[in-house]
């Protein structure tokens, strides 16, 4: 068959619309935002990393209150898993740039929220304390540490863990002379025990990849310069370069010289799993490492023993899981009914029994909670509260991504003892 | 006038849609991303139009390059681009010389060879990353604890998390995937030369070695050349394999795909995008000249 000039024109043409029309649907795709309704009613979509696991449970026992304090409102859950939480923070950059933004979405509270604020994308909801009565449900410490210079507070916290919590296997401590009962000074005296378990030829403290390096360093800053200082090196009223974060940065090469050599290949619940096996003695880990204990029917104080980091005694690390009202929300009623619940002592209670972390709000009633949880509840509500760096509460994300490169940097030995001092007093100071 | 449009215009319609996509897409993008990487969008703040963000022009560029841990990503690119293609041009001419003898079995070591291939680097990349644990001695597992087993124990080493040559044990997986692929290109060259060329040259009283260096390897230099530059800009764009057996913090792993991610994740665009204009600039030294070459040869 042979097509004369004008059919293939035709033809061309027709391709041409059909294509251009698949472009524009191809591209009109918004990942799925619910059409707002009006009032209080309609849906509010909740955006999470939240997708697995306990956490699965938590928000799925917090949509229950939900739907008991607001049945007028649906929950559309926004979940995307993936990459704790990197996959879920990737889409929504995207979609915050985009003027797309979810409801309401979860954030780690404190400074991590500093370039959404900066960005014009979250609302202050300092008003919403007053309102739901939260002033007085949270401690004052936890309200500061949340406050920006000017007082205005962004987010709503669901939950608080505990980041400056040693781990340890009380069987690998008996075998090798070390007495599992003992309780340490300061980090020397830890540092002593932590000798005798090298020479005995286990692994005395296992760490894994950056973060958790990370991790470690700011309870060695915070065992070594106390809760006042430490807190200084945040706002700038703390000299890094000064000597007493020296000594710390010494204290850290020695204590990342107990750990496990494959530890940059490896997770948080790798190293974790080390001290549960009893492959390593000890273990600094944030408390939701208790999920994986008892997981695995351990049982604390027999399988296993916690305390915090020696010389972190009194202080509160605290990082949190929190929720914001994003400017240009589809349902703002919607999203504030669903902070409500989350601020509410009943969705506490019920988010955090299944999640394994403890209210923010100091009104919960201990014994709902695990034996575990009871003394990280204690503690918060009569410890000093201060920011973990490793966990976005203490810094915005740049900070603590030139923080995390020089560790990695340190700890590899790429760099000595003075250059990882610069480039941590270079990061901070922006 | 009229008689030329009509000659010209159907093709152009014909063409105009994907020439309209991939110049907004492609091209039209890479606009967008070094229009970004010129001005100090540094924050977030900027990248929403809350506070202004000006032309600095090249100064990201100069920083990038000035800077001691950008520098050590471009050292880990090189070092990891060229182990990648010595191995996977060493291993798959090897194989494709062995298969290209009348072997029994050629189809099954051919599949075997080429199955890695069908493996994505994110799942290969995982057992890699167990394979090569670097614990050494009693808590040795994967390669490590192989050497052990064979009495090869002087062969542990810490692969990945070694600083200055860490990155080339990331190659290992590269080159275990890929070297199928030139293997199957280099056989398809093989399979190419006429066996009259080759009895030719046996009548003319050529060695086995003087048959492959005047006769065959002439014959395989544009597959050669094709495969060099095809793992060439694989490697130099690699990210998901690096990503799933190292971490993004870790330093001995770092190269500028991964500096690329970092950026991004902390709003910094500018230099986010600075990153990939560098990168893109790099892959076009590669792949333009062949384009080129290619192009002149086609035409005579």
């Amino acid at each position: 068959m042979r097509l004369n000039r004008r059919t293939s024109a035709t033809v061309a043409g027709a391709a041409l619309v059909g294509l251009a029309l698949a472009a524009c649907g191809g591209g009109t795709d918004d990942g799925g935002t619910p059409e707002a309704g009006g009032g209080g009613g309609g849906e509010v979509e909740v955006f999470t990393w939240w997708a697995a696991g306990s956490e699965k449970a938590g928000l799925d026992a917090l949509v229950g209150a939900f739907d008991e304090q607001h049945p007028d409102v649906t929950f559309v859950n926004g979940a995307v898993a993936g990459g704790a939480g990197s996959a879920a923070k990737d889409l929504l950059q995207t979609r915050l740039q985009a003027q797309d933004p979810p409801d309401t979405f979860q954030a780690h509270a404190g400074a991590e929220l500093q370039d959404y604020i900066d960005a014009a994308q979250i609302e202050d909801v300092s008003a919403l304390y007053d309102e739901f009565g939260l002033t007085d449900a949270f401690p004052a410490d936890l309200l500061d540490r949340l406050s920006t210079e000017d007082g205005a507070i962004y987010s709503i916290p669901s939950n608080i863990h505990r980041a400056n919590v040693v781990w340890a296997n009380p069987t690998v401590l008996e075998d090798n002379g070390v007495d599992p009962e003992a309780t340490y000074e300061d980090l020397d005296a830890w540092m002593a025990d932590l000798d005798k378990l090298k020479a005995a030829g286990v692994t005395p403290l296992s760490v894994a990849t950056t973060w958790t390096q990370v991790h470690l360093l700011e309870t060695v800053l915070l065992a070594n310069l106390g809760p006042e200082a430490y807190t200084g090196l945040w706002d700038g009223s703390t000299d890094w370069a000064g000597a007493d974060v020296t000594a710390s940065l010494e204290d850290f090469e020695k204590l990342m010289s107990y750990t496990n050599t494959d530890r940059d290949g490896l997770d948080w619940p790798e190293a974790t799993q080390m001290v549960i096996d009893g492959n390593a003695a000890f273990n600094v880990m944030g408390d939701w490492a208790v999920a994986a204990f008892e997981e695995q029917d351990k049982k604390l104080g027999a399988d296993f023993t916690a305390f915090p980091v020696p010389g972190t005694d009194g202080t509160f690390d605290f990082l949190a899981d929190s929720f914001t009202l994003p400017v240009g929300a589809p349902n703002p009623d919607g999203a504030k009914a669903w902070l409500e619940t989350v601020g509410s002592l009943e969705g506490q209670v019920a988010f955090n029994k299944a999640k394994g972390s403890i209210p923010a709000r100091t009104d919960a009633d201990p014994a709902d909670f695990s034996e575990y949880q009871q003394t990280a509840i204690e503690s918060f509500g009569s410890d000093t509260i201060v920011s973990s760096l490793a966990h976005g509460a203490a810094t915005p994300v740049a900070t603590l991504n030139a923080v995390s490169d020089a560790t990695s940097k340190f700890t590899t030995g790429a760099s000595d003892l003075a250059t990882y001092q610069q480039e941590l007093a270079a990061a901070v100071q922006g | 006038m009229l008689k030329k449009l009509r000659r010209a215009g159907p093709p152009l319609l014909l063409l105009l849609p994907s020439l309209i996509l991939v110049g907004v897409f492609v091209y039209g993008l890479i606009g967008v991303n070094f229009a970004t990487s010129v001005t100090d969008n540094h924050t977030a703040a900027q990248a929403t139009g809350q506070e202004p963000s000006v032309v600095v022009w090249f100064r990201n560029y100069l920083d990038l390059l000035g800077s001691e841990a950008f520098q050590h990503s471009l050292v880990n690119l090189v070092l990891f681009t060229v182990v990648f293609l010595v191995g996977t041009m060493v291993m798959g001419f090897a194989w494709a010389w062995m298969l290209d003898r009348p072997v029994r079995g050629e189809g099954f070591f051919r599949s075997i060879y080429l199955f890695p291939m069908a493996v994505s680097f994110v799942a290969s990349g995982v057992v890699w990353r167990w394979l090569l644990n670097s614990n050494q001695g009693e808590s040795a597992s994967g390669l490590n604890r192989l050497f052990q087993m064979i009495g090869l124990d002087f062969l542990q080493n810490n692969w990945w998390n070694n600083v200055t040559f860490g990155i080339v044990a990331i190659a290992v997986p590269a080159i275990w995937q890929l070297s199928g692929y030139v293997m199957a290109l280099f056989l398809a060259g093989f399979r190419g030369i006429p066996d009259e060329l080759r009895e030719a040259a046996r009548m003319d009283g050529a060695s086995e070695w003087k048959l492959y260096r005047h006769v065959l390897f002439p014959q395989l230099s544009p597959i050669a050349l094709s495969a060099l530059i095809i793992i060439g800009h694989m490697s130099l764009k690699s990210f998901d394999l690096i990503m799933s057996i190292s971490k993004p913090a870790n330093y001995q792993t770092k190269v500028p795909a991964v500096d690329m991610y970092v950026f991004k994740s902390s709003f910094d665009y500018a230099n986010s995008a600075a990153v990939g204009a560098i990168l893109l600039i790099i892959v076009a030294l590669v792949i333009v000249p062949y384009l080129i070459h290619s192009n002149r040869s086609e035409k005579r």
